[in-house]
C-alpha cells in the first residue's frame, strides 16, 4: 500500500450514501470530477470546496449506510480523499471502497480530532502526528488485500479474470 | 462441530466449501439484478475490465426502475444504452413501467429457496423472504459477475429473530420491522444475517415476509432470510418451472444472538426523521402534522399494502384537505390487480396522484418530490435527510395503514382509531 499523510475530516456516525452524494445528482453525471463539487452538499455546503487532496475522512459507526450506489465511493476518491477510517462500515460501502482502491480502515476513531494529521505507512498502523497515538486497524482478509493491492477490482479482474481466494 | 445456519448452508452449497461464519468464499450466483441506478456504472467497469462477452446472460436481469419515466436527455440515454446492451447479449430487461427490479425478481420466480441472488441495489435483501440468500452489491461487483459469473462473500454470523404469536388488528409487518430496527439499531446487524424463525413465521403471508426481509439492510444486515414453508411454495407456483431445494437451519446451529418478538404485544410504530432506527410507538408521535403521504416502494407498494391503506381511507372518510396522496404500485402486475379489484379507482377517487410502477418518489430520482418544510409519512424503508429529493423535507416511516390514517387527518394518527 502507498504511504498516506493527510488531514482528518470528522464526519460522525451513520453517514449514509445519500448524504455523501445525493442520488438525484447521479441522474445528470457519473463523472467524479463533476460530482465532487456536491460531496456532502446537504450536510455541509462548504465541505466540497474545503477538501484538500490527501484529506482523510474519519467517521464513527456505520459509515456509508443506505444505498449501495458506487458513486458514493468514486465521488470521495474524485475529491482527492484516499482513505476512510471508521469505527465500522456498511458492508456495501466497504466492498465498493475496496473495489475502487479507496482504503477503508476499521478502528476506534474516538481519539481523532478534526484537523489532526494522520500518517499511515501501510495498512498496518496509523499514527496521529498531533497526539502521537498509534492506531492499529483490523487486518484485511487476503482477497480484499489482493483487490486493493491490484489497485481495485478493474485491474484485479484484468489480471485474474476471476476471483481467487 | 456445531450445526449450520441457513446462510452457512446456502453459501456452502454455492461455493463447494464448508462455509462457516467468518470464512471467505467465492460463489457462483444464481441470478444478479442490475438497475438503471447501477448498470450504467457497471457497464463502464465491465469495459474497463476488458469485458467482451457476458459469461452467463441467462443469470442476469436488468430493470429500468429508478428513472421512471426518464425526465432528462441523460436518463433517456442511460435507458437506451441498457436496452442495447441487454439485446446484444440476450439479457432479460424489464423496461420502464414494468416495476421495481426487486419486485420483478420475486414475481418472475427468479429468487428460489436455497438459492443465491445478488442485486446491484441495497434492497436486494428483499428476496430473503423466499429462503434465498439475497444481498446487495455495487456496480463493480456486478461487472465482475457479468465477466466471470461469480462473487466473493464473507459468510455472515447470524442473528436469530424468533417470532411468536400473531399480529393484532391494526398492526402490520412494517411495525415488526420498525420495532426490530429500533431494538437492533441502524448497524445492529452489520455484516450479519437476520434469520427469521419461530411459530409466528407461519402467520405471515409471503408479501408480509418481503417487508421484513426488505428492511433487514436498514439494520446493516447482509440478508434477512426466512425458512421455506407451504406459503413459499404456494407463492412460487406458476412463477417458476425450476425445481428448488429449501434450506432449514440445523437445530444446533450457532447464532451470535437471539432476539424474540412477540407479535401479539406489538403496537403501531413510526420512524422519526432522519434515521430509520429513530423508532417510537406511533401514539407518542400522534398529532404530528403531515402534508404528504406516500404509498409505494419495494417495502410497501404491494397489493396487500394498498388494500390495507384503502380500508383505512374509506373508514376515515378520505383524504384531509391540504394533504397530497401519492401512490406508486411496485409493479405492473400489482397495478393491474389494483385496477381489477377497484382499489386503483378508489384511491384515485380519494385524490391520489398515481405514478408509473417503479421506485417513484422513494429516492428522489423520479416521481413527485416533497416541498421545502413538508413532512411526509411514507411506506418506504429510508427517511434520510434529502432521501426523497429535498433535504428541506422531513420523512416519517410507517405501515400503509398508518400512512393512510395520517392522510385522513393530516397528522400522524393511530390506524386503529380511524373512523368517520
Amino acid at each position: 500500500m502507498t504511504a498516506l499523510r493527510g488531514r482528518a475530516r470528522l464526519v460522525g456516525d451513520d453517514v449514509n450514501t445519500d448524504s455523501i452524494i445525493s442520488s438525484a445528482r447521479k441522474r445528470e453525471s457519473l463523472d467524479p470530477a463533476v460530482l465532487r463539487q456536491f460531496l456532502f452538499e446537504h450536510v455541509d455546503p462548504a465541505f466540497a470546496a474545503s477538501v484538500q487532496p490527501g484529506d482523510i475522512l474519519v467517521a464513527g459507526r456505520n459509515f456509508g449506510c443506505g444505498s449501495a450506489m458506487e458513486v458514493a465511493v468514486t465521488t470521495v476518491l474524485g475529491a482527492g480523499i484516499p482513505a476512510v477510517i471508521a469505527r465500522s462500515f456498511s458492508r456495501t460501502y466497504y466492498r465498493n471502497a475496496i473495489n475502487n482502491g479507496l482504503l477503508p480502515l476499521v478502528c476506534d476513531t474516538g481519539g481523532i480530532r478534526d484537523g489532526d494529521i494522520l500518517i499511515s505507512d501501510d495498512i498496518g498502523a496509523i499514527r496521529n502526528e498531533f497526539t502521537g497515538e498509534t492506531l492499529r486497524p483490523e487486518p484485511l482478509p487476503p482477497i480484499m488485500r489482493a483487490i486493493l493491492g491490484a489497485g481495485g477490482l478493474v485491474p484485479y479482474m484484468r489480471q485474474n479474470g476471476d476471483f481467487k481466494l | 462441530m456445531a450445526g449450520r445456519t441457513i446462510s452457512e448452508k446456502i453459501l456452502a452449497r454455492k461455493s463447494g466449501l464448508d462455509a462457516r461464519a467468518g470464512n471467505l468464499v467465492v460463489c457462483k450466483v444464481d441470478c444478479a439484478l442490475g438497475t438503471d441506478g447501477s448498470v450504467p456504472m457497471a457497464l463502464d467497469y465491465f469495459k474497463a475490465m476488458g469485458g467482451e462477452s457476458v459469461r452467463d446472460p441467462a443469470r442476469l436481469v436488468f430493470a429500468l426502475d429508478h428513472y421512471v419515466p426518464p425526465t432528462s436527455p441523460q436518463t433517456i440515454e442511460l435507458h437506451r444504452v441498457m436496452r442495447d446492451f441487454a439485446k446484444r447479449f440476450g439479457i432479460t430487461l424489464h423496461d420502464a413501467g414494468e416495476g421495481i427490479g426487486h419486485q420483478l425478481i420475486v414475481e418472475t420466480g427468479r429468487a428460489l429457496p436455497g438459492g443465491l441472488v445478488v442485486g446491484a441495489d441495497s434492497h436486494a435483501v428483499t428476496y430473503g423472504a423466499l429462503n434465498c440468500f439475497a444481498t446487495g452489491i455495487g456496480s463493480s461487483d456486478l461487472a465482475a459477475i457479468m465477466l466471470c459469473g461469480r462473487t466473493w462473500l464473507r459468510v455472515p454470523h447470524s442473528i436469530r429473530v424468533v417470532l411468536t404469536g400473531q399480529l393484532p388488528s391494526g398492526v402490520y409487518p412494517k411495525d415488526v420491522a420498525l420495532a426490530l430496527a429500533g431494538r437492533l439499531g441502524a448497524d445492529g446487524a452489520a455484516y450479519q444475517a437476520l434469520e427469521f424463525a419461530g411459530p409466528g413465521v407461519a402467520t405471515l403471508a409471503l408479501e408480509d415476509r418481503l417487508v421484513l426481509s426488505n428492511l433487514a439492510v436498514e439494520m446493516g444486515a447482509k440478508t434477512g432470510i426466512f425458512p421455506a414453508d407451504g406459503e413459499t411454495v404456494a407463492y412460487l407456483e406458476g412463477r417458476t418451472g425450476q425445481t428448488f431445494e429449501p434450506v432449514a437451519p440445523d437445530p444446533d446451529a450457532r447464532y451470535s444472538q437471539t432476539v424474540e418478538i412477540a407479535l401479539d404485544a406489538l403496537t403501531p410504530q413510526v420512524a422519526l426523521p432522519h434515521l430509520v432506527d429513530q423508532v417510537v410507538a406511533l401514539e407518542d408521535a400522534a398529532g404530528t402534522p403531515v402534508q404528504m403521504v406516500y404509498l409505494g416502494t419495494c417495502t410497501g407498494g404491494r397489493l396487500r399494502d394498498f388494500h390495507q391503506a384503502r380500508a383505512v381511507l374509506e373508514a376515515g372518510g378520505g383524504v384531509a384537505p391540504g394533504v397530497q396522496l401519492v401512490v406508486t404500485p411496485a409493479s405492473r402486475e400489482i397495478r393491474d390487480a389494483m385496477s381489477a379489484d377497484g382499489t386503483l379507482d378508489a384511491l384515485i377517487g380519494f385524490g391520489a396522484t398515481v405514478v408509473e410502477p417503479g421506485c417513484g418518489s422513494c429516492c428522489g430520482t423520479c416521481g413527485v418530490i416533497p416541498g421545502d418544510g413538508v413532512s411526509v409519512i411514507s411506506t418506504a424503508n429510508r427517511n434520510f435527510k434529502g432521501r426523497m429529493g429535498n433535504a428541506k423535507a422531513s420523512i416519517y416511516l410507517a405501515s400503509p395503514a398508518a400512512c393512510a390514517a395520517a392522510a385522513t387527518r393530516g397528522a400522524v394518527t393511530d390506524p386503529r382509531k380511524v373512523s368517520r
